[in-house]
């Protein structure tokens, strides 16, 4: 490549360049190589995974194997397939978006412009706080949630995601309203405008595209939570993820490969469906959320 | 006077406002991490006890080989998925940085697996590492009998079977954040590096490369905070085989708390990994602060 040929023509490319798109191209399938074997082999009879090859191409393609996850897979005890972590794991996911994004406007609007005296502090215990590992929390809460009688219980997972996504839900909206002029704020005062009414009428409005970031991060986030959902929902909310790990690790007799895909590929649907949607949304939550402290 | 009760109103307002978040600091954070620790200093077996036995159980933890073995493996784990996600990530990000065409596409792919859980991810991963179905099989079917290829049976390789499958999941994560940083270097930079003709790598290596510190310390902590939580990959991908040998201290803790029944030695191996987090990030946060003070007093 020489650089400083001013006019941008088509050129055949040189070394370096395919070289550039070798790299890429061999990265691309090394990271879609997953992808395509979980969905040929989701679409595949068994007897065809017993003697075929990962990667072949499926010869007689089913669907079966998706509608045995979804309503007859065995998890451990019952065999209903997966369709009951799905609605379990909706149930969790919608409290533990909406109230979150809430209080964490609502947080991120008072230590932006009220700043009561000692929310700083507060602030940066809690920013500290985003780096406790769960483990350390995990049986004092238990026994917190117990003596409430939350534990186990829908309340309780969502109280659960509240905890642990409060720090991170704060800082996005503190550092977006920062970005917003104060002068705003003083005149919105001026105008007699209270604690509550410049909230909801005057920065809730203006909040929107921090509350679809957010909201992105929280519906993947929460959806793809493992561990609160196993110690914390409680045998009859278990949320997908750990349905999905029941089914595919506690199989007795002869594994259905193509069912467990199958399971797999649906317990991912949510999560990619936001991915691709909200495409550089997606980045901006997890770049807004990096800058933790 | 009507002032100061103004003021004093206002407070009252705001600081009613944040109650919840004061009540989630006070309950939720410092005190569930005080009581683990006065836990940890008891002899608490399935109940908490009120007795004091000191540093006992952290002797005992570290005493204990599946415990040292846990963090042997986790530090081995740490090097190399730290190491490979930030090298994979940068030449992602390099490489689609020069002006290629299809970059959306490119990355929606390299990015796709980090939305997907640890749990659906370390499934396909040890479905494919499967020697008996997997990969392994595949390619000695293809004419390679010999072919082995059997890490996530091996006592000795199964670890790097973790490190590729969460490699896999977060480099997107380091392409994307690494990429928006490359985004924001002056074009100036190549320009003189054009004129001065020196290498496009030479200047991505001794230029672009320290320009993106504040990037790098980002992802570090990412993924320096991803490798201590370590878990949901561990139980889908091996739950700790073959034997002990993908044991990792997560895994260790929630086993003594909920299924061996020794909240202590638990509590004792949860501080210990809390105070190796805050020996990562306290010194990149105190960085932080300190180079954002003087902007700030600008």
């Amino acid at each position: 490549m020489k650089p400083g040929a001013l006019p941008p023509r088509r050129r055949l490319p040189g070394p370096a360049r395919l070289g550039v798109y070798a790299f890429l191209l061999c990265a691309a399938a090394f990271f879609l190589l997953p992808l395509y074997v979980m969905l040929v082999t989701s679409v595949k009879p068994m007897e065809e995974i017993r003697l075929g090859n990962l990667f072949a191409l499926p010869v007689a393609v089913t669907i079966e194997p998706w509608a045995a996850a979804w309503s007859d897979a065995c998890t451990g005890v019952a065999c209903e397939g997966i369709r009951g972590g799905f609605w379990n794991s909706v149930a969790i996911v919608v409290p533990s978006t909406i109230l979150p994004i809430l209080f964490g406007a609502l947080n991120g609007y008072t230590l932006a412009f009220w700043r009561p005296r000692g929310s700083t502090t507060l602030f940066a215990i809690l920013m500290l706080g985003a780096f406790i590992p769960v483990q350390v929390m995990m049986f004092p809460m238990v026994r917190i949630l117990a003596g409430m009688g939350l534990f186990s219980s829908l309340p309780g997972i969502v109280l659960v995601h509240l905890v642990f996504s409060m720090p991170v839900m704060t800082l996005l909206f503190r550092n977006y309203y920062a970005s917003i002029p104060q002068e705003l704020f003083k005149a919105a005062r001026v105008d007699g405008g209270g604690f509550l009414r410049i909230f909801v009428q005057l920065m809730l409005p203006m909040s929107t595209p921090m509350i679809i970031v957010a909201a992105i991060m929280q519906v993947t986030g929460v959806w793809n939570d493992y561990i609160l959902g196993l110690v914390f929902a409680g045998r009859d909310n278990l949320p997908m993820t750990v349905q999905l790990n029941n089914v595919i690790n506690t199989t007795t007799g002869e594994r259905l490969y193509n069912v467990n895909m199958a399971a797999t590929i649906l317990t991912s649907l949510v999560p990619l469906a936001v991915y691709f949607v909200s495409g550089r949304w997606f980045v901006r939550g997890i770049a807004a959320g990096a800058v933790k402290g | 006077m009507g002032m100061k009760l103004n003021a004093i109103r206002r407070h009252a307002v705001s600081w009613t406002a944040l109650l919840p978040m004061a009540a989630i600091v006070i309950v939720a954070y410092l005190g569930t991490a005080l009581w683990t620790l006065r836990i940890s200093l008891s002899s608490s077996r399935t109940f908490p006890k009120d007795d004091f036995v000191g540093l006992a159980q952290y002797a005992r933890l570290f005493a204990n080989d599946r415990w040292m073995l846990s963090l042997e493996n986790l530090a081995l784990y740490g090097v190399l998925f730290i190491g490979a996600a930030l090298v994979i990530g940068f030449l992602l990000a390099v490489f689609i940085d020069q002006k290629v065409a299809g970059e959306g596409v490119l990355r929606t792919v390299f990015l796709y697996p980090y939305a997907m859980s640890f749990v659906a991810t370390g499934l396909a991963w040890q479905w494919m590492l499967n020697p008996e179905a997997g990969i392994q099989q595949a390619v000695r079917r293809m004419g390679y009998p010999e072919f082995r290829f059997d890490w996530i049976v091996d006592q000795d390789m199964v670890m790097y079977t973790i490190v590729i499958a969460t490699v896999w999941q977060s480099s997107g994560l380091v392409m994307a954040l690494m990429l928006a940083g490359l985004r924001g270097i002056d074009e100036e930079i190549w320009k003189a590096a054009r004129i001065d003709g020196i290498p496009k790598w030479r200047v991505y290596v001794s230029i672009v490369l320290p320009m993106l510190g504040p990037s790098v310390a980002t992802v570090f902590m990412l993924l320096a905070t991803a490798v201590v939580k370590l878990f949901d990959s561990v139980v889908a991908m091996t739950q700790g085989g073959p034997g002990t040998a993908s044991e990792v201290p997560t895994k260790f803790i929630m086993d003594h708390l909920f299924g061996r029944a020794n909240i202590a030695l638990a509590s004792a191996g949860s501080i210990v990994m809390l105070l190796t987090v805050l020996a990562l990030v306290a010194p990149i946060l105190y960085a932080r602060s300190r180079a954002r003070r003087p902007r700030e007093a600008a």
